[in-house]
């Protein structure tokens, strides 16, 4: 068992025919996930290595492919329409790894997503793994092997350090989540806890965390009260220095939370071995 | 993006909301002459991107004209937090009779906009929101809904704003509500909005963060961005899509991912280095805007080592390994450096660089140690 995606999953790849889109299609397709179609406004008709065709609407993309996730590749400019359009069209699962999207636009994103009981990873994320199966997104295959540790990180390129670091200590992972760091993102810390919490094949969880935000205090207070299986964190951002702050507004809002060792400590408190850094952890797992 | 109080102000007035008559001066005559157009009592107001700065003595109250010109000296030549005094706002000076606090920002938890007021406006907001949070009032909006008639009530009604000001204060709750979605804000606050003696509503202290990431839609608001307030390579950073902070270490870092390039800063100091900068080159970053990067460390005098620490996803890592080598070319550093690739096309990265004289490494933790060492020579 995973969490999310598995074998059966069946893809389609918003974006397919941009150079990112078309470079992780074939990364993904290498893999083995099983990308079923790609979607590009105006390519309708063509075909992605005589393998994927490609629509020019999601709708028709799921209603000739049954594809049941998708992912997002697309300028942020534009990705707040292909997420819409997505949820429109019934897709159950959206991972939007695209970088830069205003955050205006995404809360008005989430708030509709929410209303259709879409679950949206990301933006700005890395997206799915479940080592062995299928990846959906940009996450290395080769760094993770399969395994009973699962994990969960709002960073993209310090996830492929832990994976890579559990890979060398020879431990596996159930399924990598990568949720995003934007500061308004579909999918928190707490959402995927709880999934890895019921799934039988994890057995532990390892949850990588950085500053800013209340959604790692949050996660503790979960871990706290309802979690049964070992949690090892890392938090990046301890040396981080301070913005010069202007307006009263944020701080009114979050009092002061938010900071590398606010957070270290709540997990702490939690029960959650943290470690100094992020090759510290397959050591701590043991 | 932030903005200065007077652009703040502007923004303010082109959506309805009062703000004082006045101008922005560079200079003391300038000042003078702005205060002789107003006539009567005018405030003179340090204009720097950092809270504080009535505390700091950079906002003054002059009588006449020739005050005026002597304090707006004063203040041209100070430093607040660090930040130079380049120009000031001459506003009227308004008789206030009450000070209320009303702003609008991202509440990232709620993934909502929240409008917040409070009756005990002005300079101890915040002292108020830690002591008495009861005094503020948090009202979240619907972005799909945007702001309602209702709300703007009840916001009046909870900071006990006398009913003859609720329409003019239905309208500044609009208008504070246009100016956040229109211009992509991330904070429109108005601190304080003063009942003025003669019974006017005014915003007469502004701030507003437009989001960077919308800049693509306000290309008007491009132009307000004060390149003066930032660090030159900070600014050439932004030119080429990077993400740079100087800091006060040796060790430059260069990393893909903003997590990864904290996590490394982290290392670094648990094994005695101090970075120099924060750089993160983002997702997919092609050989010209990791030749940039390298450029921008490299200009930096403490930096004494180089650390390179890419992990591709996105990012390809034979494309940073050909724009490092670009960049090698034409700055040809004096400092060792440090890599460590891995990766997608991790590879081919490293053939690449094979014959380019760098130390490499293979975990993060035996990079840092080794550029920790090469900076101490």
């Amino acid at each position: 068992m995973s969490i999310l995606i598995n074998k059966n999953t069946r893809l389609l790849v918003q974006g397919i025919t941009g150079n990112e889109g078309l470079f992780h299609t074939r990364a993904m397709m290498a893999y083995g996930t099983n990308v079923v179609a790609g979607m590009t406004p105006g390519k309708g008709g063509e075909w992605v290595d005589e393998k994927i065709p490609v629509f020019d609407s999601v709708k028709v993309a799921v209603d000739a492919t049954g594809a049941n996730c998708t992912v997002i590749f697309v300028p942020a400019r534009f990705a707040p329409d292909a997420m819409y359009e997505a949820a429109d069209a019934g897709i159950p699962l959206i991972v939007c790894i695209t970088e830069g999207v205003a955050v205006q636009d995404m809360m008005r994103v989430r708030n509709y997503l929410d209303q259709k009981k879409v679950r949206l990873l990301g933006p700005n994320c890395p997206g799915l793994l479940t080592p062995g199966e299928a990846k959906v997104g940009i996450i290395p295959g080769d760094i993770a092997i399969p395994g009973n540790v699962g994990c969960v990180s709002r960073s993209g390129t310090l996830t492929y350090e832990v994976l890579y670091a559990l890979k060398l200590a020879g431990m596996g992972a159930s399924t990598c989540v990568g949720i995003g760091g934007d500061p308004i993102n579909g999918t928190n810390f707490v959402d995927v806890l709880e999934m890895f919490e019921h799934d039988p094949q994890t057995e532990k969880v390892v949850m990588i965390g950085e500053i800013g935000g209340t959604d790692e205090e949050n996660a503790a207070e979960y871990i706290a009260a309802k979690m049964t299986k070992p949690v090892v964190s890392f938090i990046a951002g301890q040396t981080a220095p301070p913005g010069k702050r202007m307006g009263h507004a944020g701080a009114i809002i979050d009092g002061g939370a938010g900071t590398a060792a606010g957070k270290v400590k709540a997990l702490e408190a939690a029960g959650v071995k943290v470690a100094k850094h992020p090759e510290e952890i397959p050591l701590l797992l043991k | 993006m932030k903005l200065h109080e007077y652009q703040s102000k502007q923004i303010f007035a082109k959506y309805g909301i009062p703000i004082p008559k006045g101008r922005v001066a560079a200079t003391a005559s300038e000042a003078k002459a702005i205060a002789e157009e107003l006539g009567g009592r005018v405030v003179i107001k340090s204009q720097v991107l950092v809270g504080g700065r009535g505390k700091a003595g950079g906002v003054k109250l002059a009588k006449d004209p020739a005050e005026a010109e002597q304090l707006a000296t004063q203040i041209l030549a100070m430093e607040i937090k660090g930040l130079p005094v380049r120009k000031v706002l001459v506003d009227e000076a308004a008789a206030i009779e009450k000070e209320i606090y009303f702003s609008i920002t991202n509440d990232r938890a709620a993934r909502k906009p929240v409008m917040m007021a409070s009756a005990a406006g002005g300079m101890e907001i915040e002292e108020v929101a830690a002591k008495t949070p009861e005094k503020i009032i948090k009202l979240h909006i619907d972005p799909l809904l945007g702001l309602r008639d209702y709300q703007a009530r009840d916001i009046a009604a909870f900071i006990d704003l006398p009913r003859e000001y609720w329409k003019d204060f239905n309208k500044i709750a609009m208008g504070l509500w246009q100016a956040y979605t229109q211009t992509d804000a991330s904070l429109a606050e108005i601190n304080p909005l003063v009942i003025t003696k003669d019974k006017r509503l005014i915003a007469l202290d502004g701030k507003m963060i437009i989001d960077d990431n919308a800049m693509f839609r306000h290309t008007d608001l491009a132009e307000m961005r004060d390149l003066d307030e930032e660090a030159p390579a900070e600014v050439e950073a932004r030119k080429y899509g990077l993400s740079f902070i100087k800091l006060d270490g040796n060790i430059g870092c260069m990393v893909n991912g903003a997590g990864l390039a904290m996590t490394s800063m982290d290392i670094v100091k648990l094994f005695g280095g101090e970075p120099a900068n924060f750089l993160d080159i983002g997702g997919g970053a092609g050989a010209d805007k990791v030749a940039a990067a390298m450029r921008i460390i490299l200009s930096d005098p403490n930096v004494k080592a180089v650390l390179l620490n890419i992990f591709g996803g996105i990012t390809r890592c034979d494309e940073v390994a050909r724009g490092i080598l670009a960049a090698m070319k034409e700055v040809k550093p004096k400092v060792p450096m440090v890599v460590r690739l891995v990766g997608t096309n991790a590879e081919e990265g490293r053939k690449l660089l094979a014959d380019a004289k760098m130390i490499t490494a293979d975990t993060l933790a035996d990079a840092a140690k080794k550029a920790v060492a090469a900076a101490k020579g």
